[in-house]
């Protein structure tokens, strides 16, 4: 299998009052359609590596190649631009932008992207929204949709410019039991499809699911 | 709806808080309105004042000065030895006529010249007229009436009889309106006046006139020229003005300064003539800059307020489009793009606005006390004051928006989703 992520010697410091070590020398690689879950107590630094990966956070020592792009030293809008077409990322708290439809959230990456044509967007989106069964969903305002609702339709504008790589921190986090199955199962049925899934979560029982768990403990991997 | 994406979230945003977009908006509205509005009326009171001035004034004026050059002295010739110091107070001048000597050539000189219009000679002189036992002032101006209207645009001013009546009657007078009012005096009535020298003449009123300002209208009267030589006592080939109009009016001072130098007396070109008015234009002119300039820059600091405000509330927004790969200059755009329409919407209902006012002003009778001719508010409508307008509140709106649209691209989008 062909690898889509590397880290090389991967170090963060936080040094607002006193310096502090939470990314200690991070080495991995990731294959193409891989599900690994990254695991580990609360405050390990898994969040804090989860955005080095996905290009947001660029303060850091060490390099990160992507789809055999080295990332490190990209300018800000070449980043932009990088993680648009090739991460797809889904937050702990939905977040979709409240003022617009589901529909819209979704097709804003791809238009930002702007490969296809309007309405060849338009209908991509419908098609990601039908996969997460939200496409009745399609027109109503995302700041009014329940939070199980959200985060479908964040997954579905995760999956919408077909990104090499999904990142999710703990995108099962603020869930009810009910919606966390969904999700899970939607995780899942990405995963068989041969999509590159690294998500971080601290639920066991999603972590069983994946193909590798790499748990995490004071910034180091433990296994 | 087929915008490109960071227009539709630039027009989202603006709709989602409309009350907020159209307080911005009004701002703006009401410093392009006000500016409209003073420019307008400000230009329209300039023009007023240049017009009734330039219809009064003659593009150059050259007369005969009074000279208070006292360095040279009859005492001084007497004492004769250059050793002694001469000291003379109180000079006073010796009796010198004050007329322009070799009119004639001077005025034959003008006339050849290619950028003269028309010139006219005059002879003027301060009179009283009786009004029963009270005497009047009053300035004559002795004039050949057909130069002087091709120099003056009497015509229209005519309220009563006809300018060309002079030609005709040697005796006649035609007196500015305020004045025949004061002395009761209408068409055909005889008037008596008298010079400062003491002879008297009796004139028939012709014609009255009205330019508009009392400052005239009071106390001037056209008479012929040889009225005047008769009441003063002259000869026939005295005067002492000679009027210079010019085809083109802004060479008048250049003008003005070749014709000192080559005919030996003063020069006076309609800007020095009327220094006050130019410097009042001016003082209007900066007046309506600095109301104008501070209702945009406080409509500015509105705008600047509430798209700060907008981009704290959107900080989480902001991240989430940066996350999904949203770049800086996106996110200027979009920001930016808001602040143009506010901008481009205020401006334009800015000009609406000020138009109406300005229409409205326009029509409003002008409470005259007598002073100045004026129906209504002198109002001017000139498209390059729109076009000044909406390029003011654009320039404005951008710049207020410029600052925070650059904040809102530099938010760190981990620091935000990091919750
Ligand atoms: N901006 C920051 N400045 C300083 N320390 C931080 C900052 N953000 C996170 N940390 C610290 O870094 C560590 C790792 O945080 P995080 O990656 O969020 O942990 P996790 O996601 O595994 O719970 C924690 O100890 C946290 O307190
Ligand atoms: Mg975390």
């Amino acid at each position: 299998m062909s690898e889509i992520l590397k880290t090389i010697q991967l170090n963060k410091y936080f040094r607002e009052t006193e310096e502090f070590h939470v990314i200690k020398s991070i080495n991995m690689t990731i294959n193409a359609g891989e599900f690994v879950t990254i695991t580990g107590k609360s405050g390990c630094g898994k969040s804090t590596l989860l955005y080095l990966l996905s290009t947001m956070d660029n303060d850091y020592e060490g390099e990160v190649h992507i789809n055999n792009t080295k990332v490190t030293g990209l300018s800000q809008n070449e980043l932009a631009a990088f993680r648009n077409e090739n991460i797809g990322f889904i937050f702990q708290f939905h977040f979709l932008l409240p003022e617009f439809t589901a529909l819209q959230n979704v097709m804003m990456p791809a238009l930002k992207l702007a490969k296809h044509s309007r309405a060849e967007i338009e209908e991509r989106a419908y098609a990601k929204l039908k996969q997460m069964q939200m496409e009745d969903y399609a027109l109503k305002l995302s700041g009014k949709l329940s939070g199980g609702q959200q985060q479908r339709i964040a997954v579905a504008r995760a999956l919408i410019n077909e990104p090499k790589v999904i990142m999710a921190d703990e995108p099962t986090g603020n869930l009810d039991s009910v919606n966390t199955g969904i999700v899970f199962d939607i995780f899942k049925e990405l995963a068989s499809k041969g999509n590159t899934i690294i998500a971080v979560t601290h639920d066991n029982d999603f972590a069983e699911r994946s193909d590798r768990i790499i748990e995490m403990k004071d910034g180091e991997i433990v296994q | 709806m087929a915008l490109p994406v960071n227009l539709e979230i630039a027009k989202t945003h603006l709709l989602s808080r409309k009350k907020q977009s159209i307080v911005a908006m009004l701002g703006v509205t009401f410093g392009i309105a006000m500016f409209i509005l003073m420019i307008s009326f400000m230009k329209g009171v300039n023009k007023f004042l240049q017009d009734t001035m330039l219809a009064s004034t003659a593009d150059i004026k050259i007369y005969n000065d009074v000279k208070t050059d006292f360095s040279s002295s009859v005492t001084a010739d007497y004492f004769q030895d250059s050793s002694q110091l001469v000291v003379v107070r109180h000079q006073k001048p010796k009796n010198v006529n004050l007329n322009i000597k070799s009119a004639d050539q001077i005025i034959a000189d003008l006339k050849d010249n290619p950028k003269v219009l028309a010139v006219s000679p005059m002879l003027s002189s301060q009179v009283f007229f009786n009004y029963g036992p009270v005497q009047l002032n009053g300035i004559i101006k002795g004039v050949n009436i057909l130069e002087e209207i091709r120099i003056f645009d009497l015509k229209d001013k005519i309220v009563s009889g006809r300018l060309e009546n002079l030609l005709t009657s040697d005796n006649g007078i035609v007196m500015g309106v305020g004045l025949a009012k004061k002395l009761h005096v209408s068409m055909g009535d005889m008037v008596t006046l008298a010079s400062p020298t003491g002879n008297s003449m009796r004139l028939r009123v012709v014609g009255t006139f009205q330019m508009g300002m009392a400052m005239v209208d009071d106390v001037n009267s056209y008479v012929n020229i040889a009225t005047v030589q008769q009441i003063l006592g002259k000869d026939n080939s005295y005067i002492t003005t000679i009027n210079v109009k010019l085809k083109d009016l802004n060479f008048a001072s250049a003008e003005a300064i070749s014709c000192e130098k080559k005919y030996g007396y003063k020069a006076e070109s309609w800007e020095v003539t009327n220094a006050s008015v130019q410097t009042s234009n001016v003082v209007r002119d900066v007046l309506t800059i600095v109301v104008s300039a501070t209702m945009l820059i406080v409509a500015g600091f509105g705008i600047y307020n509430i798209m700060n405000m907008l981009i704290t509330n959107k900080m989480k927004d902001i991240a989430i489009l940066k996350a999904q790969g949203f770049a800086q200059k996106d996110i200027i755009q979009i920001f930016l793009t808001q602040s143009i329409i506010i901008g481009l919407l205020g401006a334009i209902a800015g000009l609406l606005l000020g138009f109406l006012l300005s229409y409205g002003l326009s029509r409003v009778p002008f409470p005259s006390q007598g002073m100045v001719s004026l129906k209504t508010f002198p109002v001017i409508f000139e498209i390059k004051y729109y076009v000044f307008g909406v390029l003011f509140g654009v320039i404005t709106t951008l710049v207020a928006g410029l600052m925070p649209s650059i904040k809102a691209s530099k938010i760190d989008p981990v620091a935000i989703l990091r919750g």
